[in-house]
Parts: structure tokens; sequence; C-alpha cells
């Protein structure tokens, strides 16, 4: 067992970053599979709410200043990018809750099936049909969402 | 269901198979890019590419070997078994984390193989990583069986275990890992913190804790019921997609997380109540 005063590449387990990927690590989706898609749509899309967010709150805290405060705040999303930017939280809120939704069930050891005795490829039974059906789920809910969205917004009046 | 799409995946496999073949008799060799860094001298990480013959038989493993053979003795790389049974061997192939005497060249389609050191691991030397950090984590969740009433010097009516095939189920897969680090590699998680025991360790964890003759609770451990412990993972499936023994560490995860927060029966105690109602019958 090392000690933990040894240097360089041999320092203490716990602190060495060496070769770490890092950010980049989950930035790339596209080695792995569906899965990893979908871990990283359901990350971006988290960080994306998380700053609507917070401009949500600001905007609805307008509402203190009065209508003519609150009209000038709305103004913002009436014109073809604000609603460009309104489609995109229907989509990534419709994406990120019904992926959400599959995440309860998955990481609560639901939909996975129950371990066995590999056989040659070895195709993992937690990356299986129902998992991937959920993913394609959220996909496809998300883009209908956007959709509709666009079609209200963009349709007039 | 699942039994259409194993065999529309198998069908696919084979059309795969069959693509590599007529890719290979077109090809006689290959390009590898190996990956070169010796911090030890101050040598700056670069590539280095050598032209390799190959055979149908060809592994990546094969041609490294040859390369390490025939054009340059100074390659750094670790291997052993040449059957994936050691783990020896893992490295990043075009990209993706593989057991390098596991890969055929042909399965890889391509005239360029590029070798990497695996990601995540503090690199020590071209191809070769330092597994310290990997098995300080698979000895945190001591992996190996914990029963205080084993002890068959004295006890005689615990000489052996009984176990029925679905309770060898329940933790078989998990015990086929060859802690080769391709699922450590593979995780966006460890990739960001380096507290997080990694799949392996935690699908080693759900192993023996799924097992029978294990009474051991696993599940207050500080590295697994932790902020950056089980519930660090996200299910990004990568660790089981990359897996050469079909351990599917994903799984083990879910399981266990399930288990910690009582969605799943507890086996123990099924286990313990079939152990003392076999006990009573014995004595």
């Amino acid at each position: 067992m090392r000690t933990s005063n040894r240097r360089g590449l041999f320092k203490t387990a716990e602190e060495d970053r060496n070769n770490r990927e890092g950010l980049k690590g989950w930035l790339n989706p596209s080695r792995y599979g569906w899965e990893r898609v979908s871990y990283w749509l359901q990350r971006l899309t988290g960080l994306f709410l998380l700053i609507y967010f917070i401009g949500h709150i600001y905007e609805t805290s307008s509402l203190t200043g009065g209508a003519g405060a609150w009209n000038a705040m709305l103004q913002f999303t009436e014109t073809p990018w604000g609603h460009l930017f309104l489609i995109l939280v229907i989509g990534t809120s419709t994406y990120h809750s019904t992926n959400g939704i599959r995440l309860i069930f998955t990481e609560a050891g639901r939909g996975l099936g129950r371990p066995g005795r590999p056989d040659y490829p070895y195709d993992a039974l937690s990356l299986n049909y129902r998992q991937k059906s959920g993913i394609w789920i959220a996909l496809i809910l998300a883009a209908v969402a956007m959709f509709y969205g666009g079609n209200v917004l963009f349709g007039g009046d | 269901m699942s039994g259409i799409i194993k065999k529309i995946s198998m069908l696919r496999t084979g059309s795969k198979l069959e693509r590599s073949k007529k890719s290979l008799r077109a090809r006689s060799s290959i390009v590898l890019r190996v990956y070169r860094a010796n911090k030890a001298i101050g040598d700056s990480a670069h590539y280095d590419t050598f032209d390799v013959p190959i055979q149908r038989w060809t592994t990546v493993l094969d041609a490294l070997l040859y390369a390490k053979s025939y054009k340059d003795t100074s390659i750094g790389i670790r291997y052993s078994c040449r059957m994936a049974s050691c783990g020896s061997c893992g490295m990043k192939i075009n990209g993706i984390p593989r057991l390098a005497c596991y890969t055929n060249v042909s399965e890889l389609e391509s005239g360029v193989i590029s070798c990497e050191p695996l990601t995540n691991f503090p690199l020590i030397r071209d191809l070769v990583t330092d597994f310290h950090q990997f098995f300080s984590h698979h000895k945190s969740v001591r992996p190996y069986i914990i029963n205080q009433n084993a002890d068959l010097r004295d006890r005689k009516e615990l000489s052996e275990f009984i176990q029925s095939p679905r309770e060898v189920d329940e933790y078989l897969q998990s015990s086929y890992c060859i802690k080769c680090g391709l699922c450590y590699s593979a995780c966006p998680t460890v990739a960001t913190d380096t507290k997080f025991p990694g799949p392996q360790a935690l699908a080693q964890a759900y192993r023996y804790s799924a097992d029978t003759r294990d009474t051991g609770s696993r599940e207050d451990m500080k590295t697994i019921d932790d902020k950056h412990g089980i519930w660090r993972c996200h299910f990004a499936g990568s660790c089981s997609s990359v897996c050469p023994k079909g351990v599917d560490p994903a799984l083990g995860i879910q399981l266990l997380r399930g288990h910690m927060m009582s969605f799943s029966k507890h086996n123990k105690k099924i286990a313990e109540l079939k152990h003392h109602s076999h006990g009573n019958q014995t004595t």
C-alpha cells in the first residue's frame, strides 16, 4: 500500500487528477450509445432550465413595479428570437421532465431486468429496449411540444 | 419484444462482421497511432505511427506487440494473458476503452487505429496507467464475504453455504469482473470526481451485498452512502457498454441503490430466514 507522502506521479491517489477527462468526459456524448446521449441532454437541459428559472424569477419580480414594468418585460419575448427562446424552453422542459421520470424509476432499480448469466456478445441488460424506448419517447414528446409551441407562437392570431 | 430486438441486434452484428471481413480482405496492413509520453524524462505527449501487417486474426495487442518487436522496442504497454482474463491491456482504442487482446483489428473497420492510455487513470508512461486509485476504491467497499458466523474451525454446521441457482444468479455476473478498469475510464462521473468510487467498486459492493452468504451490511459505508458515493451515478450506462465480460456495472449500481432506498426486497433477511430454518432442520 502506497503511503500518502509520495510525490509526482506517485502522490496520494485521492488527490491525483492526472489524466482525468474532466468536463470533456461528459461534453462528448458520441462514443457510448443512447444512454450517454440521454445523460448529456439531461444535464444540458437541466443547466438551461436553471438559467431560465433565474431569468423567470427576475421577469416575474417586475410585477412589483406595476403593470407598465410587467408589460415592458413581456416585450422581450414578443420578438422572433424571444419566441425561439420560449420554444427551446418548452422542448427542454418536456425532455427534462419526461426523461427525469424514466430516471426516477431506473435509479431505483426498476425497469432494468434481473441479473443473470451473461452470454457472448455480452449485451448489457440495463441498456435494454425499455430504457431506449424511454429516451425516444422523451425526445419525441419534446419535438411534438416544440412543434405545437412553435405553431401557437408563430401561427399568429 | 425483447426477443425480437435481440434477433435484430444479432442480424446487425452478423452484417457488421461480414462488412469487417470484406474490408479486411482489401487491407493487408494498418497504421497504428500510439500515444507516447514519458513525463519522468520530460518527454511531452505525442503520437508515433507504425505500419503493421495484419491477418484475419490480428488483435490490437498483436499489432502493438509487432510494432514493439520490429519498429520501436521502447513502447510502454502492459499485458499478460492475451485472452481477456487478466484485464491488463485496457486502453482507449479509437477513442473507446477496450481490451487490446479482445479487440480484433477487423472489427474496428478502420485503416488507422489509435491507441491511447485509459483516461481517468494517472498516466505512468505511453499506454501504461497507474491503477492505485482504482484499487483503493475497490478495497474501500470491502470486496469479500463478511460473515461473523463463518468460523469453520468450531462450527461444523457452517462448513458449507447452500445457495439456490436463483440466489447465485443475483450476483454471478458481477463476480465476472476482471478489474480491467474500462468502466472506470468510460464513466463521466469518475472524470470529474476523484472521490467517486466508480462503477467497478460499486458493482462489487452490489455483488457482495446480493450474495446470501454475506451478512455484512455495506449500505451504511461512507464510501457508498455519501455525496461522492452511489448517489453521484446518473446512469449514463457507459460502464456497461464498454465492459468486456458482461458484468453490467450500471445494473448492479441501480439495484444496490434501489435496495438502499428500500425499493427492493431485503435479500439478506430472506437469506437469514432460510439459514435459520435450515439450521433448525439439521439440529
